[in-house]
């Protein structure tokens, strides 16, 4: 049985003009104790879905499970056993950290004690500041407390609604770092993120824009499924270089990445080809490569699409 | 139950955390007990007179000179002429004019019978009226005296005359404090319960915490309870200061029994914290709740009776005084407190305050959903 099972799921959002499909016949299936990473940008549906999956929304059409219990029938069952963290930090601003994790305990009829084992190794880095209120710790601190909040029930499935997004960068890998060890933990984390590199360090995503779920698979299976030919290029102009790849028609698409510009190109053109053009506008010191394309590549192409 | 004392725990640590919230719980209510019955009094005094004496005669001073010494008025200017009088007036600097004619003394003792004219300033509708009744008053006492002088009283007076002597039952000395007092700390006692109360759980809407809750196994029932026992405290409490207040300050003390007061108080905080609670499931920001609740306070003071007697309402807002809360409250502490009246004389404020308080929790639970 899989830990989360999510079929043709569908939320709509009306306004006075029209109907939003926030959530568009979405599906897909988490193993237990997989690490799932929904991946998309602002927008994309994400939270609306995480929403769904935890009981706080109902959905529109389609049907989900956690752990066996669907969310509209067994509302009372998942409230047991999912842990929750919003993209929002949501905890008592005037309680302290040691207050706040005693009282989500208390309501989940647990107690800090019972389930320290589980939460000790990011709990010891807030533990210095036990004694402060929540709305006076740091970004990250928070970050941490609340994800301690989410645990202490020990849930079986753990939401992470976009817990990295404005946490700086050490902070970001530190989290991950601690998803890795809950992993081991046997919970089954999903977590969404707008960052296209956080996507490597899950098991598995899913890409999503506008409401629908683009693909899903291991990140390298995703990776390997990319059938185009990529190249980076470099040149001294680097704005005209990309206009004159836009207008190409060898390039099946190109885009800024980095210090580069990525370029697909069509199936019958090939890198000499490439070169002759750019060197046919005038461009200096063009420099190409041949690269190993990432999750960006892929979301970048299946946008496209 | 263990659930739902740690929720109050966590309610009540919240609540005397927050320095804002506890000025306003204890501090705000010493200030308007303190303040607000010495200003909110119906009596007119200081009424400012202009008297425009034609007449320079014996009677004309003794009638000013009974005037001035009830008290009510302050004599301004003593002129001659009509206009001056009337100037005054419009400069604001004299709110009645009263002209004695010429011929005063001449006509009282020759006709027995003398006019004098009044003017009165009505922009201050309560002054004018007061004013006007008590110089009236003064007039045909003053008359009643001449008249007791001039003519020879045979044994039985050929005119009836009926003197009207009136007694003020339970407030003897028609003291406005003891009137007023109660009416205020029923208005305290709303604002704690009502407001405090939705701004709380709104609150939790603004920061997102009640999400966080949403997803627990936490019961609709634990939550709400948890909202609505630590504001029932503390309503009580208020009441608490309030009438040791009353006492301190005014000498107030129920003539009624105290227990009267606290049971009907109970009942009456269960309706307005029902009213809080779904002022609370209506709004999503702290501004929307505030504005309400400010727009809710005006009409539960004016038209409660606080101020004015609901019997001088027209008919449609007597209507509307029933489908308010306060006003029973009002009646009750006012009548318990002045009257002396028992659990039995209020019975029937109270059945309604219990129908108040079902209605308000039944909506308010219906409206509170857990999920969108």
């Amino acid at each position: 049985m899989s830990a989360v099972s999510v079929n043709k799921l569908t939320k709509l959002y009306h306004t006075k003009k029209e109907r939003v499909k926030a959530v568009e016949e979405v599906s897909f299936e988490v193993s237990k104790g997989e690490l799932f990473g929904i991946i998309g940008p602002d927008g994309a549906g994400k939270t609306s879905l995480f929403r769904m999956l935890t009981t706080l929304l109902l959905p529109d059409g389609g049907s989900a499970t956690v752990d066996g219990s669907d969310i509209v029938k067994d509302v009372k069952a998942i409230r047991k056993k999912v842990g929750y963290m919003p993209g929002r930090f949501s905890l008592y601003q005037d309680l302290t950290v040691q207050e706040n994790l005693d009282f989500f305990a208390t309501i989940f009829n647990t107690t800090v004690i019972e389930n320290y084992d589980l939460i000790k190794d990011i709990y010891v880095q807030i533990e210095p500041f036990k004694t402060r209120r929540a709305g006076k710790l740091s970004g990250g601190m928070k970050q941490k407390l609340a994800l301690c909040c989410a645990l202490i029930h020990r849930p079986v499935v753990l939401f992470l609604d976009e817990p990295t997004t404005g946490v700086d960068a050490v902070s970001r890998k530190e989290f991950w770092d601690m998803l890795k060890r809950l992993k081991d933990q046997a919970i089954t984390i999903l977590v969404s993120t707008p960052y296209m590199d956080e996507a490597a360090l899950c098991d598995r995503v899913a890409l999503m824009q506008t409401g629908r779920i683009l693909s899903t698979g291991t990140p390298t299976s995703i990776i390997s499924s990319f059938a185009s030919n990529l190249f980076t290029v470099k040149a001294e102009k680097m704005y005209p270089l990309l206009c004159d790849l836009e207008a190409w028609d060898g390039a099946r698409d190109s885009y800024s990445f980095g210090e580069f510009h990525h370029v697909i190109l069509n199936a019958q053109y090939d890198v000499g080809q490439l070169r002759t053009y750019l060197d046919s506008k005038a461009h200096s010191n063009v420099e190409i490569h041949t690269t190993q394309p990432n999750i960006e590549d892929c979301f970048m192409q299946l946008m496209q699409n | 139950m263990r659930t739902l004392q740690f929720l109050l725990q966590k309610e009540f640590r919240q609540i005397f955390r927050d320095p804002a919230i506890l000025r306003i719980i204890f501090v705000m209510p010493m200030m308007q007990l303190l303040i607000l019955p010495w200003a909110a009094d119906y009596e007119v005094k200081n009424i400012k007179l202009v008297v425009v004496d034609h007449d320079h005669s014996d009677y004309s001073r003794q009638f000013v000179s009974k005037v001035t010494a009830s008290g009510y008025f302050l004599l301004n200017t003593y002129t001659s002429s009509y206009s001056e009088a009337s100037q005054q007036i419009a400069d604001d600097k004299a709110d009645i004019a009263v002209e004695i004619p010429a011929r005063f003394e001449k006509d009282l003792v020759k006709e027995s019978e003398a006019p004098v004219f009044l003017a009165v300033n009505a922009v201050n509708g309560v002054k004018a009226v007061l004013g006007a009744a008590y110089l009236q008053s003064i007039i045909q006492d003053f008359n009643n005296g001449i008249r007791a002088k001039w003519i020879q009283m045979p044994r039985l007076s050929p005119e009836p005359n009926i003197e009207v002597v009136s007694s003020n039952w339970y407030n003897p000395l028609m003291n406005y404090k003891w009137f007023m007092v109660p009416g205020i700390l029923v208005v305290l006692v709303t604002m704690v319960g009502s407001f405090l109360a939705s701004l709380n759980i709104v609150k939790e809407k603004e920061i997102g915490t009640i999400e966080q809750i949403n997803v627990t196994p936490i019961k609709k029932y634990h939550f709400i309870l948890g909202k609505l026992i630590p504001f029932w405290v503390l309503g009580l409490i208020i009441l608490t200061i309030g009438l040791l207040i009353s006492y301190v300050a005014y000498g107030i003390v129920p003539a009624g029994s105290f227990f009267t007061i606290y049971v009907f108080a109970a009942a009456y905080l269960l309706a307005v914290l029902g009213l809080g609670l779904l002022v609370s499931t209506f709004c999503s920001t702290q501004q929307q709740a505030m504005l309400i609740s400010f727009f809710l306070m005006m009409i539960f003071i004016l038209l409660g009776g606080l101020y004015t007697p609901i019997e001088s309402m027209p008919t449609w807002a007597q209507w509307i005084t029933r489908f308010n809360p306060v006003t029973y409250f009002i009646h009750v502490m006012r009548f318990v407190i002045l009257k002396g009246s028992s659990l039995a004389d209020i019975l029937p404020q109270l059945c309604i305050i219990l129908i108040f308080a079902f209605v308000l929790n039944s909506w308010a639970v219906i409206n509170y959903r857990k999920r969108a």
